[in-house]
């Protein structure tokens, strides 16, 4: 394990969550910085690198008052915060800026100030995708899945038991939208969406955000939190067209970034206390816990089935409730991420004890692009 | 265009550049064409004038078998402009190599009757003058 050289000394959430209709995407934005700043004493002024996405980091910089000397808009989807963290760590240890603030606001439910979904239909989507019925993230993101059951014998009841095992942990978390105990049985009836996926194996829609302060490691002991020290990071793309995958039962994004975030961090996937792998459907968990290394190709539903990663597991999984019932307001990596550091803090509603290190991993696009981000709460 | 507005919704039309104009003009005239490398013979898509794999600008359309099988999809269940639910969205892999998203036609839109790895062959759909869609059915007895 290596020495870190990049801290989170600050991380929050939106004030609200969930179903926010009376504030914009940018404030939603602005209401997460605040808290992050606030939560580790700062004021938008001492900020001097500034990374969001959806939102561009001039319209954040400039609402929130900085005049920053580093940003970073890279926007390539839900995972782009774990990139936004990875390319902080390096601009700080670079000198390019010394106090970063990470931001992330959506109004994916209410869509109040938010821009349209559409892409053009001169894209490579637009010719080759959109002609065929596709209707978002359900009928794309999906599609792969069918592939991977028949060439691994994952079964309909095993993908239903992502969901079952993650409301468990929502159960325990004030802020999860969806808090009710359901069974297997219960998913498979619950309505077919695009199969075969039915509704409880899809992520929720809502509205809200969250932000993270990084600083160098030797600057954080001087704030009030317990500090949550970057450890590694890994970051990819494959292609913006599920279609052209090199293969649809693992994500060649995921194996690079992985892979870069474990080599960087000196660990491996034995040592990962607590995993949070974004899980915008329910097949997407069994990806990550095979591209990450933690179990071997065709055996994460099994994993996840024989009660592994569900509340007293061996491998605590998406410890919130993830995206299928705490929150998701489109590109929802921050969620991860802020998790990650509760667990780390020892601050999270279904606290898991003992937690050294954690992973938080996260998809862009339709299996487009990746990030990978290892914490710890241990200076050395 | 108040015209076009007061029609029923239909399905994404796709708009060529110059790169793809080849594919297109092949799907009006009834023809599934790829572009494959001269160094290296790999077939790919979706178009470009340059090998994906090792970059060579020396590179052929072909007019592609037509078959085809049927490698995953999803059956959606919700309305969408053009589309009449539960119909399925799939990708094929092409005889040649390279995988396409499409629709299936003459098929039942289930479970049961969509089976991966079934042998399936082109057809065409007219959108209009311009636009022909590559669309996939399930395969006669192959010779």
């Amino acid at each position: 394990m290596k020495r870190p050289a990049v801290a989170i000394v600050g991380a929050a959430e939106t004030t609200e969550l969930g179903i926010v209709p009376h504030l914009s995407q940018l404030q939603l934005s602005a209401d997460a910085a605040l808290n992050a700043l606030a939560d580790c004493g700062l004021v938008p002024s001492d900020v001097d690198g500034v990374a969001t996405a959806g939102e561009s980091p001039t319209s954040v910089a400039h609402y929130l008052g900085i005049a920053p000397t580093w940003v970073d808009g890279t926007a390539v989807g839900g995972c782009s915060f774990m990139l936004h963290v990875r390319h902080a760590a390096a601009a700080i240890q670079h000198g390019l800026c010394k106090t970063v603030l990470i931001t992330h606001g959506q109004s994916g439910r209410s869509r109040v100030g938010a821009g349209g979904f559409g892409f053009s239909p001169s894209s490579l989507s637009g010719q080759f995708e959109a002609p065929y019925g596709v209707a978002g993230p359900p009928t794309l993101f999906t599609i792969p899945c069918l592939r991977y059951m028949l060439d691994f014998g994952l079964t309909h009841e095993q993908l239903a038991m992502v969901a079952v095992v993650q409301r468990e942990w929502a159960a325990r978390n004030p802020r999860a939208m969806y808090r009710d105990p359901i069974t297997v049985a219960d998913v498979l009836a619950s309505r077919v969406i695009a199969w075969p996926f039915h509704l409880l194996e899809c992520c929720l829609v809502s509205d809200g955000g969250g932000a993270l302060v990084l600083v160098s490691a030797e600057r954080a002991r001087d704030f009030p939190a317990k500090p949550v020290y970057v450890l590694g990071s890994g970051e990819s793309v494959e292609t913006p067209l599920v279609s052209q995958m090199e293969d649809f039962t693992t994500s060649r994004a995921f194996r690079v970034s992985g892979a870069l975030a474990f080599a960087e961090a000196g660990i491996g996937p034995r040592d990962v206390d607590h995993l949070m792998i974004y899980d915008a459907f329910a097949h997407l968990p069994i990806y990550g816990l095979e591209d990450l290394g933690f179990v071997p190709r065709g055996e994460a539903g099994r994993f996840i089935a024989d009660g592994n990663t569900r509340p007293g597991g061996a491998l605590p999984l998406n410890t919130n409730g993830g995206g299928l019932s705490y929150t998701h307001t489109g590109m929802y990596g921050m969620f991860a991420l802020q998790e990650s550091v509760r667990q780390l803090r020892g601050s999270a509603p279904a606290q898991v004890p003992g937690v050294r290190i954690s992973v938080a991993h996260g998809v862009g696009g339709m299996f487009a692009a990746a990030g990978t981000v290892v914490l710890t709460n241990e200076a050395s | 265009m108040p015209e076009a507005k007061a029609r029923e919704p239909r399905r994404a039309r796709p708009v060529p550049t110059p790169e793809t104009q080849f594919f297109w003009d092949g799907a009006r005239a009834g023809e599934l064409r790829l572009q494959r490398c001269r160094a290296c013979a790999r077939a790919y898509f979706p178009p470009r004038p340059f090998c994906p794999r090792c970059a060579s600008r020396d590179v052929e359309v072909f007019r592609a078998s037509g078959r085809a099988t049927l490698y995953s999809y999803v059956i959606h269940h919700r309305p969408a402009p053009g589309f009449t639910p539960p119909y399925a969205i799939a990708v094929v892999a092409l005889e040649e190599g390279p995988r396409l998203m499409t629709s299936l036609i003459d098929v039942a839109q289930t479970p049961e009757a969509l089976v991966l790895d079934m042998p399936l062959e082109v057809a065409f759909e007219r959108l209009d003058d311009e636009i022909s869609l590559p669309v996939f059915k399930p395969a006669l007895e192959r010779s």
